[in-house]
């Protein structure tokens, strides 16, 4: 598996299960729990084998009570285990929400700092297989919110192998979106690929004419895009956020500072996102920067459809990005 | 208490930096007395005070630039007050050397459509932005839109001062060009028999040393002095109407060898001879051409004399300059065949142009100048 | 004093007169007042400092004879080897 380049060919719901391993490996106070996470490998099968090879007590089954296994979770936490908690998906942590919300952001300020909640809440997140409106949805806006908690989103299949690793180094409760879509994605990583550093933005690709600000499964489709514009002239840069909350906003104005223009890029619904939030910090620091307004491609703002070409037409694609950057430059002017 | 402000100096003058202040707050002044030099756009000039009293406070910093009419100090009448300078002083010592601001402020209109950006670097560089078309979406103008207008700009040797030259041509070019613009010229010309003038010339040079001699342009300078006596209505302002004045100072146009016209004062020449306006001759002309001119030679001649004698040209159409109401001129002076009383000669003569106001004067008032002006000529002992 | 000495004195009392001129690039048929475009007031000074310089009084009625740099050198050669120059 491993070529001339010391690279490995990895799918990113392998990358994941690498970090979980990882993560098992090297500290016994981490447990995983959820649903389906033991003997069904989990809903996307990111766990598949690791109950026979850490057993029950490590790898937990769950009841399906978001409220419940969550709240477990973050009790856990509380006396001194690490655990990661799988809910299926996104959609379902709703359901959660007031254990994440009211218990876990909140109890390292109310009391006083005494109480760390080092708990691991990973999460599926966005479209999968025409999964329609009630499944398919992209809440990272309603976490990135929330203060007490540390958001992240994994664009990248590093990310994806190492994010984890970086996260359990936290002592407080850590969200970490994970993408359906992209499950069996292959990608190329180091052979030797770890921990990664999950505190900062990262600029996935160098370029001074335009910075496409993204995060997650926007990562990929921002770097085609940008692929596609160099035989254009156009050499943009792509910036990955990582990290939701708190922003690194210095990437984000160091990148603008240099190509003077700033596309965001994301799957939720434009109204109240985080490429809102990304556009308000440009506006408020570095406006005098600005060669062009910050403009966005965000998801439509309506239920997702069901039908293929509806799902697809609804959340921003590289051909949106392509002609978006061409229009912010004046590409075709004559 | 008297203010001082800063004078005009002619139409085109719109502001001057003081250089210099020559005196201090304390100091007693009258008429006449030199208190301040000026930079200009015809150089340094030596500011004259018209009134008499005490400096009591100088309100301007040295290398400041200001407006014309701007108060520049305070002179006290009485003795009291000057005494005790009560107000403060401005030390010459505190007056640093200001630094000259390479760029010109701009102010960008909220209608021009400018990025963020190209706005900042259009302040950044002095960059009108409303000569500037916009490439970016809808027409706003960018970054690159600024940099393009910049680089050409750039390209000159960096926000450079004007020379002397320039700023004279400059200031030439304003005055002409309101004259041009304000004053509805008219013109006439005749030609005087110069043989009886250059006679008496040559005669008086006889008796004279090289360096008192006498030049031919002398003589039409006393004698267009002369005739404004009788025609009074050509020598003055036309400011809100004809301000007659009663002193004739005639200005005398300079060309300087680098270009450019400068008209010092030549005060009072009807009441000069010869010999004295020799004598102002030979003190303004070295002056002006070293662009060292006092206030009073700059701004208050009343009407202009031109001599474009010099280079065989026969006659001048001139353009008044501002708020004088009449320019002479006069060509070369040259053999021509002349007729009297049925008979033909030939004599030395001249053609002297009058261009004036219209709004002032009409023709005839014009024709009876440039007859005395020939009548004074013609008796050329008597001027 | 030879023509060379005369030619040069007058060439830098002409550059006194017209300092942004070359009156080393006149030619001995030039016109020195109108190719170096001398007015009468700098005429008159130039006169005078050939005064001072040579101690030569030239009239009125001579001017007519230094209108060249070929002549007017002839003319101080000539005025000051007269009987009774003094410089």
């Amino acid at each position: 598996m491993i070529d001339e380049n010391n690279t490995i060919k990895i799918t990113y719901r392998e990358a994941l299960k690498l970090a979980l391993r990882d993560a098992l490996q090297k500290d016994e106070k981490v447990f995983l729990m959820g649903e389906d996470v033991g003997r069904y490998g989990g809903a996307f099968a990111v766990s598949k084998g690791l109950l026979q090879e850490f057993g029950h007590e490590r790898i937990m089954d769950v009841p399906l009570s978001e409220t419940g296994f969550v709240g477990a979770g973050i009790g856990a936490a509380l006396g001194g285990m690490h655990p990661i908690v799988e809910v299926m998906t996104v959609n379902f942590s709703l359901l959660a929400m007031d254990q994440i919300v009211n218990n876990a952001a909140t109890l390292l300020h109310m009391s006083g700092g005494q109480l760390n909640v080092p708990v691991i809440i990973r999460m599926s997140c966005g479209t999968g297989k025409q999964l329609a409106a009630q499944h398919s949805h992209s809440w990272e806006p309603l976490f990135a919110h929330i203060p007490g908690l540390k958001v992240l989103s994994v664009g990248t299949h590093e990310d994806a192998r190492g994010m984890l690793l970086m996260a359990l180094q936290s002592a407080d409760p850590v969200i970490i979106f994970e993408y359906t879509a992209m499950l069996n994605m292959e990608g190329e990583i180091p052979a030797n690929a770890g921990i990664v550093n999950s505190t900062n933005a990262t600029v996935r690709k160098e370029g001074k004419d335009i910075s496409i600000i993204t995060y997650g499964a926007g990562v990929y489709k921002a770097l085609d895009a940008a692929k596609e514009l160099i035989p254009l002239g156009i050499d943009a840069e792509v910036v990955d956020l990582r990290v939701l909350r708190p922003l690194d906003t210095e990437t984000i104005f160091t990148s603008v500072r240099k190509t003077h223009r700033a596309l965001l890029v994301e799957e939720a619904w434009g109204s109240v996102n985080v490429a809102a939030e990304v556009s308000a910090c440009i506006m408020e620091n570095i406006f005098y920067e600005l060669d062009a307004p910050v403009q966005r491609l965000c998801g439509a703002e309506v239920p997702m459809p069901y039908p293929k070409h509806l799902e697809d037409a609804s959340l921003p694609q590289k051909e949106d990005i392509v002609s978006m950057v061409k229009r912010m430059l004046q590409h075709d002017r004559v | 208490m008297i203010e001082f402000n800063m004078p005009s100096l002619g139409a085109d003058m719109e502001a001057g930096t003081l250089r210099e202040w020559l005196v201090k707050p304390g100091d007693k002044v009258k008429r006449g007395d030199i208190i301040a030099i000026v930079e200009t756009q015809k150089g340094l000039i030596d500011i004259e005070v018209f009134e008499e009293g005490f400096i009591n406070r100088l309100l301007i910093k040295e290398d400041e630039k200001v407006p014309v009419g701007t108060l520049m100090a305070l002179i006290a009448d009485g003795k009291e007050e000057a005494i005790k300078p009560a107000l403060p002083i401005l030390e010459k010592e505190a007056v640093k050397e200001k630094v000259i601001e390479k760029i010109t402020p701009v102010t960008i209109p909220r209608t021009v459509k400018a990025s963020p950006l190209a706005r900042r670097i259009a302040v950044e560089k002095g960059i009108d932005l409303t000569t500037i078309k916009g490439t970016g979406e809808g027409g706003v103008i960018t970054k690159e839109d600024v940099e393009k207008a910049i680089a050409p700009k750039e390209l000159l040797p960096a926000e450079k001062k004007p020379t002397a030259t320039e700023n004279i041509r400059m200031a030439v070019a304003a005055a002409m060009s309101k004259s041009n613009r304000e004053i509805p010229h008219y013109y006439l010309q005749t030609k005087i028999d110069m043989s009886h003038a250059l006679a008496w010339l040559a005669e008086a040079n006889k008796t004279r040393t090289i360096k008192q001699r006498l030049l031919p342009v002398v003589l039409l300078i006393k004698a267009v002095a002369k005739a404004l006596t009788e025609v009074p209505e050509l020598n003055g302002y036309w400011q809100n109407g004809f301000q007659q004045k009663s002193d004739i100072n005639i200005g005398f146009a300079i060309s300087l060898r680098t270009g450019g016209v400068m008209i010092p004062a030549i005060h009072n020449a009807d009441k000069k001879t010869p010999d004295e306006l020799m004598q102002a001759l030979n003190d303004i002309i070295p002056r002006t051409r070293a662009m060292k001119l006092k206030s009073s030679e700059l701004s208050e001649s009343t009407i202009t004399i031109t001599s474009l004698g010099e280079g065989n040209v026969e006659l001048v159409y001139g353009v008044i300059y501002p708020p004088q109401v009449a320019l002479v001129g006069f060509g070369c002076i040259m053999e021509q065949p002349w007729t009297e009383h049925g008979m033909l000669d030939v004599r030395p003569a001249i053609t002297v142009t009058l261009a004036a106001d219209h709004r002032a004067t009409d023709g005839t008032t014009g024709s009876r100048l440039l007859m005395a002006i020939n009548n004074h000529l013609q008796k050329p002992d008597m001027l | 004093m030879t023509e060379t000495e005369v030619k040069q004195v007058v060439e830098q009392l002409l550059k006194k007169i017209a300092p942004d001129t070359e009156p080393a690039n006149l030619q001995p048929d030039d016109d020195i007042r109108h190719t170096l475009e001398i007015d009468s007031f700098d005429a008159l000074q130039f006169v005078v400092a050939l005064d001072e310089h040579f101690g030569i009084d030239t009239p009125e009625e001579d001017y007519g004879k230094i209108t060249t740099l070929r002549n007017l050198v002839n003319y101080i050669m000539q005025k000051t080897s007269e009987p009774g120059y003094h410089k």
